[in-house]
């Protein structure tokens, strides 16, 4: 039989004004990441619900990661300070039910920080990819 | 062991009944059995003589029935507040979900609720009835001719035992004394698991959530649960009314749970108290809460009306949520 190697999957949610845009900036200036990012678009990093990260994590994503404007530059003035204060509460009770902390992250990165993005992203692949697999919040449903 | 007699509560509610305060009572009356109490809403003061209880049993927090009832009758309604509930009661007036006018409150002084999970634990099954003979509890069973007599304080639900207050923090009334806010020991069992490894952490809460049977009883009887439309009654959710499938749907509800009331949830205990399945689910909000404590000041939802819940503000200065783990680094 042969074992499918294993590739982490990773989902980003990127705010539309920055992090969306330090992607594409990342994408013209030819910085490699890893392919297994899956971008999602958001309009503001405090779109996402809880709900979303599960949701995300069901669906056979190894690690999530919220990337939005650095406090203070955010377009609608103060939608990733409550990011801030959400996913600290939110990450904070995942690794009290015992989900690994290293699967979740939030990161700041502005529309100019190509660069910070495609490092943010090798490093986190890399930080999953040594987890493994996601096993606590899988569903086996889901299984590709 | 109530200090507050049955008797003087249905003066009470008699007099204010008569005396045209209030049209109608929100109090207790028993259910199937003498530890099974139900809410109850009465309209004259016959039913009230009859069939109004007060007991070791009467864990049930009337606030949110308020946002049912308040309104719903000519004039106002009397309810009881023990002084957990009156958290909950300014919670709910901060959320603007009944209105003050309609509302006549009592506050009437707890000396701690009994858990009759604990009783059955002592006793055994069979359990007939139940009575209140001093500082203990007169247990009869199907299988004993003498009733078993328990230490109310052996049986005292853990809500209770960790009591966080005993003073009032709404009220048009109060009988008898009110109390003050207690040192309580609270938070203990979740440092004890925080300071866990993640696998022991993991596999704590894999056991305790996988008796979840989704009977929603945490959620109709929590009064942080307002919502007129819950996200969990969503058809499209597809996990709208039907047993979690796997530990992912498991773990998925009481997370998404606990998190919509972060920073809203007074620590009543209602959640653990309606639990068919024993499951601790307040340790979950007081995670939320102790987590909020610690990371943007101490904060007790409902101390007072109109605060400001912690997750729907913000500073400039707040901790990244990377920082949250390097704080004495519990897990290293």
């Amino acid at each position: 039989m042969q074992v499918k190697e294993y590739k982490p999957l990773i989902v980003a949610f990127c705010c539309n004004w920055c992090s969306y845009a330090g992607a594409d900036l990342a994408g013209n200036n030819r910085l490699s990441y890893p392919a297994d990012v899956k971008i999602i678009r958001v309009p503001c990093s405090c779109r996402v619900n809880p709900m979303f990260i599960l949701r995300a994590f069901q669906r056979g994503a190894d690690g999530v990661i919220i990337c939005g404007c650095h406090p203070g530059d955010c377009h609608y003035t103060s939608g990733n300070y409550y990011t801030r204060r959400r996913m600290a509460a939110l990450f904070s009770m995942l690794d009290f039910l015992g989900i690994e902390k290293e699967r979740t992250r939030v990161e700041w990165v502005s529309a100019a920080e190509g660069a910070k993005f495609a490092a943010t992203m090798n490093e986190f692949a890399e930080t999953v990819a040594s987890l493994g697999e996601n096993k606590r919040l899988e569903d086996l449903r889901c299984k590709r | 062991m109530q200090k507050i007699t049955q008797n003087q509560l249905v003066e009470k509610a008699v007099s204010l009944l008569t005396d045209g305060t209030v049209s109608a009572v929100l109090g207790w009356k028993k259910g199937e059995f003498d530890y099974d109490i139900t809410p109850a809403v009465f309209k004259t003061a016959d039913e009230i003589k009859e069939n109004f209880v007060w007991n070791d049993f009467c864990g049930a927090n009337f606030s949110k029935y308020l946002v049912a009832q308040a309104g719903k009758h000519e004039g106002k309604i009397l309810v009881f507040l023990k002084p957990c509930d009156t958290y909950s009661f300014n919670q709910l007036l901060t959320e603007h979900r009944f209105d003050r006018e309609k509302v006549y409150a009592v506050g009437i002084p707890c000396e701690g609720m009994a858990d009759i999970a604990k009783v059955k634990e002592l006793v055994g099954d069979g359990i007939v009835s139940i009575e209140a003979d001093g500082d203990s509890l007169k247990v009869s069973t199907l299988y004993e001719d003498a009733p078993a007599l328990v230490n109310a304080k052996d049986v005292m639900a853990e809500r209770c035992v960790n009591c966080k207050s005993k003073k009032h923090v709404a009220y048009d009334e109060l009988m008898g004394e009110d109390g003050i806010v207690l040192e309580s020991n609270r938070f203990d069992e979740v440092a004890r698991l925080e300071a866990m490894t993640p696998d022991e952490r993991f596999a704590f809460w894999q056991n305790e959530l996988s008796r979840c049977i989704r009977c929603n009883a945490c959620r109709d009887a929590c009064p942080a649960c307002t919502c007129e439309k819950c996200v969990f009654d969503n058809p499209a959710s597809s996990v709208e009314n039907k047993a979690p499938a796997n530990s992912f749907e498991e773990k998925m509800f009481h997370i998404i749970r606990a998190f919509h009331v972060a920073g809203r949830c007074t620590d009543c205990g209602e959640c653990s108290r309606v639990c068919p399945q024993n499951i601790p689910l307040h340790l979950l909000n007081r995670k939320f809460i102790k987590d909020i404590n610690e990371f943007y000041g101490e904060y007790q939802a409902g101390a007072e009306v109109g605060l400001r819940a912690p997750l729907v503000d913000y500073t400039t200065e707040d901790l990244e949520p990377g920082e949250v783990f390097d704080r004495g680094d519990k897990d290293a």
